[in-house]
């Protein structure tokens, strides 16, 4: 039976910038980079070396903790530089594309056939199993683990995320191909949530082998965590997986056609952008070809990812593994006379405390700036009304800070995630660096449990 | 607006850390962010954030305590040109009020905000912004009479003993403000109670008119004495008490701008009258004496009651932190200020009283809503596993 689960509390932050139903092709030939910080608690241990050349689907690096988890060239071409950071940790990969992609191949299957070994080793052995990650702590799942469930959300909240319905239009076989591989992975059920106006179309309400819920409301409602919370929620010990509706096709790619295929479409969007629109791309990419001559002057924040938890990177950066957007804000590092005292009509606050409040359905321009001093936690009641959960912030956030493990297993740590808390970060009056405290927290109980 | 950018930029390096003034360095930041907003800007988790920062909250609740204030400094010179037998006119009325009050403001925003900057140097802190709005609530809550020098050995009490030595704002146990109140109250009982000191110049009484009593209505019923003021005349304000809390009407706006900003909790004001109206029910039940027998509106119009669930019990730091917490704290403090008031003649007023009583128990009341959450989700488990 399919829930309808109505959420009230939450925020959309409406941007300018949203992407335009259009989708732009470019040449694929550029360059491309892995980059180990995409992925949590992982240990890179490098299989290449500068000058090798590899094809789609050749593994560049493992995991040092569980060598079965591989990740996996997106291109065929060559290892251009290993760049390595502060006690030579391993920031990017680079991998230069070459014209003609040669393809590993993985042997076509279908995915009724196989036993749940041979679907983990596949997706292992393709480097695929990476794009499926665990809750609690957002790591790449553990192909040891039965988990209760796996969760795909088929529609992002967050500020100018993409359209799904719009970038799997055409995929819906695929998806369900993907969907079959996936559903042996486990003994509980998968789980695929809609939201009943932004998925309208049939790729996903169409889907077999899947149990469909329905949820409404405001962002963070298409948060995966969020959505667990609400159907199968996470005691200690319980492991749910979960996926982007985006990456159930590369892996229905795999059954179909046999090679690990990282094309997705993505949306280029945000204030600064020209004309803000979709762009079909190899996962990894550099971004800089995809806002040549499609952004505005001035200073800008390149965003792999949403505003609330994507990562900076640099005007010539890469695409981040897990994301599916290219955000692009202007920065915020001038002095603002009188800023706090000013009515503010083009401020926008969750508050009213600015007169934006005026014009509600307004879209905002909004820079990187924190708009405030960082202060002791004074405002309460604040964080709770963006945290659709049965789940005290304030309290788990101190417990955190006090880095109390009892309390914070008390309070429900296994169910939150950044992505969670993003929210919360926006709208906190005291300026504090939230979704990092969530995550120490999650490293800490990680450490301790191991 | 350029010239003065650029004349902070150039003096700046003096105030930070092996400058010439490096022991200004928070005052000096204080000044340059009450200009300007900083230009720090994040650099991982949310790239956006939003507008709202501590100086525009509080300057939110200053806003919202400006009606008050502004009617508060026009009834001090009404009430004073009352006792002379003067009809004086609406702005003379305000001007005597205006010279009256903005001098109390002013010992308590040097005295205080002059100890918070000595301790945000010595904690290496920015300034909180938590005194502008603490500031003026305490002129705002005390007789209009009441010596200067007085005001700011309790101010300076109420910011090292209430607020610091917890170590600063968000951590204090109690309402700075009402510290502030308590301390006068309990170390100079006769400025701050009795009949004659909440109009100005009653005490000294050079040309009162004969008879003229000055008693607040709750004075009156304090020692169970019938008060004829009319419910009008209290809900607008028109009768002495401390300067801030007589117009019902002007705290009304101020919490309907609190509330409608969604900077004040909702929760506490309305538990708070709920509490209140509860307890004067059940008063009224009994009508043991003609005290107990005052309704629940006259009850809320009275004294400052309503100032004290607006803009006392909310203060989030000192009050319970947890929502559902929030309708437990403000339904007892209700409770207690109407039982102080009826139960004690020594304390005709027990709002304060109340309000300090019910801060040190909101971290027990959140203590038990915490547990509360805490077995829900043990109980998930126990469900789970069945």
């Amino acid at each position: 039976m399919s829930k309808q689960i109505k959420l009230k509390k939450g925020l959309d932050i409406k941007l300018v910038g949203e992407a335009e139903r259009t989708i732009s092709t470019f040449d694929n030939t550029m360059e491309y980079a892995l980059k180990p910080s995409d992925f949590n608690g992982f240990t890179p241990k490098l299989l290449i070396k500068e000058g090798d050349e590899v094809q789609v689907g050749s593994p560049v690096f493992y995991n040092k903790a569980d060598e079965r988890i591989v990740i996996t060239s997106p291109v065929s071409g060559i290892i251009k530089t290993i760049v390595r950071g502060e006690k030579r940790v391993i920031e990017e990969i680079r991998i230069s594309a070459s014209a003609n992609q040669q393809f590993i191949d993985f042997g076509k299957a279908l995915p009724s056939q196989l036993s749940k070994e041979q679907i983990s080793e596949k997706l292992l052995k393709s480097g695929i199993w990476a794009l499926i990650r665990q809750r609690p702590y957002s790591i790449i799942a553990n192909p040891s683990d039965n988990p209760k469930a796996i969760f795909i959300s088929a529609f992002d909240t967050a500020p100018l995320a993409p359209d799904y319905d719009f970038i799997m239009h055409g995929k819906g076989e695929l998806f369900q191909t993907g969907i079959d591989a996936i559903a042996k992975l486990t003994s509980g059920k998968v789980y695929l949530n809609l939201h009943p106006e932004m998925n309208t179309s049939k790729v996903f309400s169409y889907s077999k082998n899947v149990e469909i819920n329905y949820f409404t409301g405001p962002h963070p409602a298409g948060n995966v965590g969020i959505q667990i919370h609400h159907l199968s929620p996470i005691n200690k010990g319980d492991i749910v997986w979960y996926i982007n509706p985006e990456d159930v096709v590369t892996i229905g790619k795999l059954f179909s056609e046999g090679k690990y295929d990282a094309t997705k479409v993505i949306a280029i969007c945000g204030s600064e952008v020209l004309h803000p629109k979709y762009a079909k791309v190899i996962g990894n990419c550099n971004i800089s070809n995809l806002v040549k001559n499609n952004v505005k002057e001035g200073h800008l924040r390149y965003i792999s990812g949403n505003p609330l938890t994507g990562s900076k990177i640099a005007t010539n950066g890469y695409l981040g593994f897990y994301d599916h957007q290219i955000t692009v804000i202007p920065e915020g590092d001038f002095h603002e006379f009188f800023g706090w005292a000013l009515p503010g009509l083009d401020k926008f606050s969750f508050s009213r405390s600015y007169f934006s409040w005026l014009t509600p359905g307004k879209k905002y321009t909004i820079d990187t700036n924190y708009h405030g001093g960082e202060r002791a936690y004074v405002i309460t009641g604040e964080y709770e009304k963006v945290l659709p959960m049965d789940i005290l912030p304030m309290q788990l956030i101190k417990a955190i800070l006090a880095e109390d493990i009892d309390m914070m297993e008390k309070l429900g740590i296994y169910e939150v995630d950044e992505e969670d808390f993003a929210l919360v970060e926006f709208v906190d009056t005291s300026k504090s660096e939230i979704q990092s405290i969530i995550r120490n927290g999650l490293d800490l109980i990680r450490k301790e449990m191991n | 607006m350029k010239a003065l950018r650029n004349y902070i930029d150039k003096i700046k390096p003096n105030f930070e850390k092996g400058g010439k003034y490096e022991k200004l360095q928070s005052t000096f930041d204080a000044i340059e962010t009450f200009l300007y907003v900083p230009k720090k800007v994040t650099f991982k988790g949310s790239h956006i954030r939003d507008s709202i920062d501590m100086k525009r909250t509080m300057s939110v609740v200053l806003i919202a305590l400006m009606p008050a204030l502004l009617f508060g400094m026009w009834n001090v010179g009404y009430q004073h040109s009352l006792s002379i037998g003067e009809s004086n006119g609406i702005f003379d009325n305000f001007l005597f009020g205006a010279i009256k009050v903005i001098p109390l403001i002013a010992v308590s925003y040097i005295t205080g905000l002059g100890i918070e900057f000595i301790f945000a140097q010595y904690r290496g802190h920015e300034v909180n912004e938590g005194f502008l709005v603490s500031g003026m609530l305490i002129p705002m809550i005390v007789p209009i009479d009441i010596p200067l020098w007085m005001l700011a050995v309790a101010t300076a009490f109420a910011v090292i003993f209430g607020k610091e030595v917890f170590g600063g704002t968000g951590m204090n146990v109690f309402n700075p403000a009402l510290i502030a109140r308590a301390f006068i109250f309990f170390a100079y009982p006769a400025q701050i109670t009795g009949d004659k000191i909440w109009i100005a110049g009653l005490t000294e009484g050079k040309g009162v008119i004969d008879g003229f009593s000055g008693a607040t209505p709750l004075g009156n019923w304090g020692q169970n004495v019938v008060d004829n003021t009319s419910f009008i005349d209290m809900f607008l304000g028109f009768m002495p008490g401390s300067i801030g809390e007589t117009s019902k009407l002007a705290i009304l706006i101020g919490a309907g701008i609190l509330i409608f900003t969604g900077i004040g909790s909702w929760r506490i004001m309305i538990s708070t009258l709920l509490g209140a109206v509860f307890m004067t029910l059940i008063f009224n039940l009994f009508a043991a004496n003609e005290y107990m027998k005052v309704d629940p509106l006259t009850h809320i119009v009275m004294g400052g009651f309503l100032f004290g669930a607006v803009f006392m019990a909310t203060d989030p730091v000192s009050a319970s932190q947890t929502n559902k917490g929030k309708y437990i704290y403000g339904f007892i403090l209700g409770i207690f200020a109407i039982m102080i008031r009826v139960f004690n003649p020594a304390y005709p007023e027990g709002m304060m009283l109340a309000i300090l009583l019910m801060n040190t128990f909101a971290p027990l009341i959140d203590y038990y809503i915490i547990e509360a959450n805490i077995n829900r989700r043990l109980k998930r488990v126990k469900k789970a596993v069945n």
